[in-house]
Order: structure tokens, then C-alpha cells, then sequence
């Protein structure tokens, strides 16, 4: 019972904590949340992470909810919920608070400053995170020739990407990948 | 401007208009949720217009987290107060949740199983170009200036979170004061 609190509080602080560092969305988390779940706490491997990270593609709703499965399979419908909750909670809070008072500061220099900052620090987190979860993904050439297809169709086409993930389960299923 | 409002919706949604629209969006958002709350507060709902929302997107993209919460939140409470912001985030998150806890039990007990492996292993592949095609989507914008400043920021932070794997708490404090203040100095 202590563990499982103890690991409670750890979700909680740790996804937090990252709800107000994931700068540019969800997808600029997911270097940090491979780093804590598979480096850190060996919560899971590498594998694992990369199953997660598809299904929560995969699947209905914003990506980041990617959080919920990690906290399920770290600690339950308890860590799921917590995990969920702790990476919505704090950025809800800050969201509604700067939400009403944006206008006095939109044109400031500093705040075009800051987003100006900001926006070369997403592009580059959400590559560390191309790159992380293709390592993950990725251990022989066929693999990493699905990764680069998908990659250059997602680019240059406006296919759903729904159509490429059932082309590449089914080469994975017949025994490819 | 003018014209704009003259096509807005002038009623006020309801908590229950909240939550079913953005229920809805949860259920349409399939690689990015953001794109069909655009169409449905403004194309179909009406209820900003282009450029309001093109203010509140922007905005969404200065807060940290999830750029589609932080919409949800901030349109929500703009209607309808601080409950109006809860029951859209609500309305936006829950039924995903719950798929979610499906598919994490489900994946419990059957992740194990060689089809399904075999299957979430070309998925996985998929899945990870997907995000590289995103990353390729955003760089364009800052590879296309002059500047020298957006670049180097950009294989900074590769280096440092992708390659050598520094924790992200400590990257940020280090590098996004010096690529603010780069910012400040050269806006251009």
C-alpha cells in the first residue's frame, strides 16, 4: 500500500511538473516521458513505450493522452487517472488565469520575445522526439523504411494517417518488421 | 472586422453546448484535435470568428501543454466562466480517457500475445515517422529566414534532449532564457 502510494505521488509530481514544460504541445513531451518511464524508473522498455506511443496515436483524442497509458500500466486505473489529471490540471489553471488577461499583454515586446524564444526550443523537442521513438520503434531496416514512408507521405500527401498505421500492421502482421 | 461579427452565432453557448461540441471534437480528433475544434467553433457553431480564433490559437501555442486543452479551457471560460472551461475540458478529454483505460487493459493482458507484436511493431514504425513528419512541418518556417538564431536553437535542443538525452527541466532552464533573449535582441 505505501508503494503504491509513493508511486502515486512520483506520477503526480513528475507529469506536473511536465504539463508545464511541454512547450509547443504534447508531442514536445514525449523526450522526457521515455527518458523518466524507460531510463529513469524502468517503468517499461523501450518497446513498450513505442506499443504506447502507437496505440495512443492510434486511437481517438488528443496524443498526449499517450500520459494515461503510461500511468495505467505504471499503477492502475489509479495512475491512470492521477497521470491524466496532473498533466491537464496545472496547465487548465495557468490557461484560464493568462487567458484573461492576454489582451493587456499581447503586443508586448516581451511576450513576442518569449513565443519567438519558444518556437525554435518545440521544433526542436518534438525532433528529439522523432528521433527517440524511432529508435525505439525501429531495430531492423524494414522497420526504419516504414518510419521513413510514413515520414515523407505524412509530408507531402493529406492521407489520413489512420490508412498508413493499417498498412504498417499489416506488414508487421505477416512477419516484416 | 465589420463583416465578421455580422456572421457570428450571437447566441452565447450553453454547458451543455460546451460539453456535447467538444465531446464531438474528442471523438473527430484523429492525429491532432486542434483542427476540428477550429471547424467547429468557427465554421460550423460560429461562435468566434476567424480571427478571434487566430488570437486565441496563438495564445494556446504561448501557454505551455497541450495547445488543445488550453483552447478548451480558455474558450470555456470565456462564455461561460470557470465552470464553462471545466465542463469543455471535460467534455474534450473524458471519452478519450476512457478509451484510453480500454486500450491499456486490453494491451495488459494481450500485449504479450506474437500477432499483436508483430502488428504494434510496423505500427510503432509508423507512428514514429508520423512525429518526424511534424518536426519536418515545423523546422520549414525556421530553416526558411535568414536568421541564423532559429537554427542553432534547433540543433541545440536536438543535441541536448535528442542526443545526450539532458533532462528536460534542466535543458529549459539553461536554453530557453538564451533563445528568449536571442529573440529579444534579433526579433528579426
Amino acid at each position: 500500500m505505501k508503494d503504491d502510494s509513493t508511486i502515486l505521488i512520483t506520477l503526480a509530481i513528475h507529469f506536473g511538473i511536465l504539463s508545464l514544460l511541454a512547450i509547443g504541445g504534447g508531442n514536445s513531451a514525449v523526450p522526457e516521458m521515455h527518458r523518466q518511464a524507460v531510463d529513469v524508473a524502468h517503468w517499461m522498455t523501450d518497446r513498450e513505450f513505442a506499443d504506447l506511443f502507437a496505440i495512443a496515436q492510434a486511437a481517438p483524442g488528443p496524443n498526449f493522452l499517450l500520459v494515461t497509458l503510461i500511468g495505467y500500466s505504471v499503477a492502475g486505473l489509479a495512475g491512470a487517472l492521477v497521470a491524466t489529471l496532473a498533466m491537464c490540471g496545472p496547465t487548465c489553471v495557468i490557461a484560464y488565469y493568462v487567458g484573461r488577461t492576454w489582451d493587456r499583454f499581447r503586443d508586448a515586446r516581451w511576450r513576442i520575445a518569449i513565443q519567438a524564444g519558444l518556437v525554435p526550443i518545440s521544433v526542436g523537442l518534438i525532433a528529439s522526439s522523432g528521433l527517440i521513438l524511432s529508435r525505439a520503434a525501429d531495430h531492423n531496416w524494414i522497420a526504419f523504411a516504414i518510419t521513413a514512408a510514413t515520414a515523407a507521405m505524412a509530408y507531402a500527401t493529406r492521407l489520413n494517417p489512420l490508412l498508413m498505421f493499417a498498412a504498417a500492421g499489416a506488414l508487421g502482421f505477416i512477419g516484416l518488421v | 472586422m465589420v463583416e465578421d461579427v455580422a456572421d457570428k452565432n450571437p447566441q452565447t453557448p450553453t454547458l451543455s453546448d460546451l460539453f456535447f461540441s467538444f465531446l464531438k471534437v474528442s471523438l473527430s480528433g484523429f492525429g491532432g484535435t486542434l483542427p476540428w475544434a477550429r471547424r467547429m467553433v468557427v465554421e460550423q457553431k460560429r461562435w468566434m470568428t476567424a480571427a478571434e480564433f487566430n488570437e486565441a490559437f496563438s495564445l494556446c501555442q504561448f501557454l505551455p501543454g497541450p495547445n488543445v486543452i488550453n483552447f478548451a479551457m480558455i474558450f470555456g471560460s470565456r462564455v461561460r466562466g470557470i465552470t464553462g472551461g471545466i465542463v469543455a475540458v471535460v467534455g474534450l478529454v473524458g471519452p478519450p480517457i476512457v478509451t484510453m483505460l480500454i486500450l491499456g487493459a486490453l494491451y495488459q493482458r494481450y500485449g504479450e500475445l506474437e500477432e499483436l507484436q508483430r502488428i504494434l511493431g510496423g505500427v510503432s514504425a509508423s507512428a514514429a515517422g508520423l512525429i518526424v513528419a511534424i518536426a519536418v512541418q515545423m523546422a520549414q518556417p525556421v530553416f526558411g529566414t535568414a536568421s541564423w538564431r532559429g537554427p542553432l536553437v534547433v540543433a541545440v535542443v536536438f543535441l541536448a534532449v535528442g542526443v545526450f538525452r539532458v533532462p528536460l527541466l534542466w535543458a529549459l532552464v539553461v536554453l530557453a532564457p538564451i533563445s528568449i533573449a536571442l529573440a529579444w535582441r534579433w526579433p528579426r
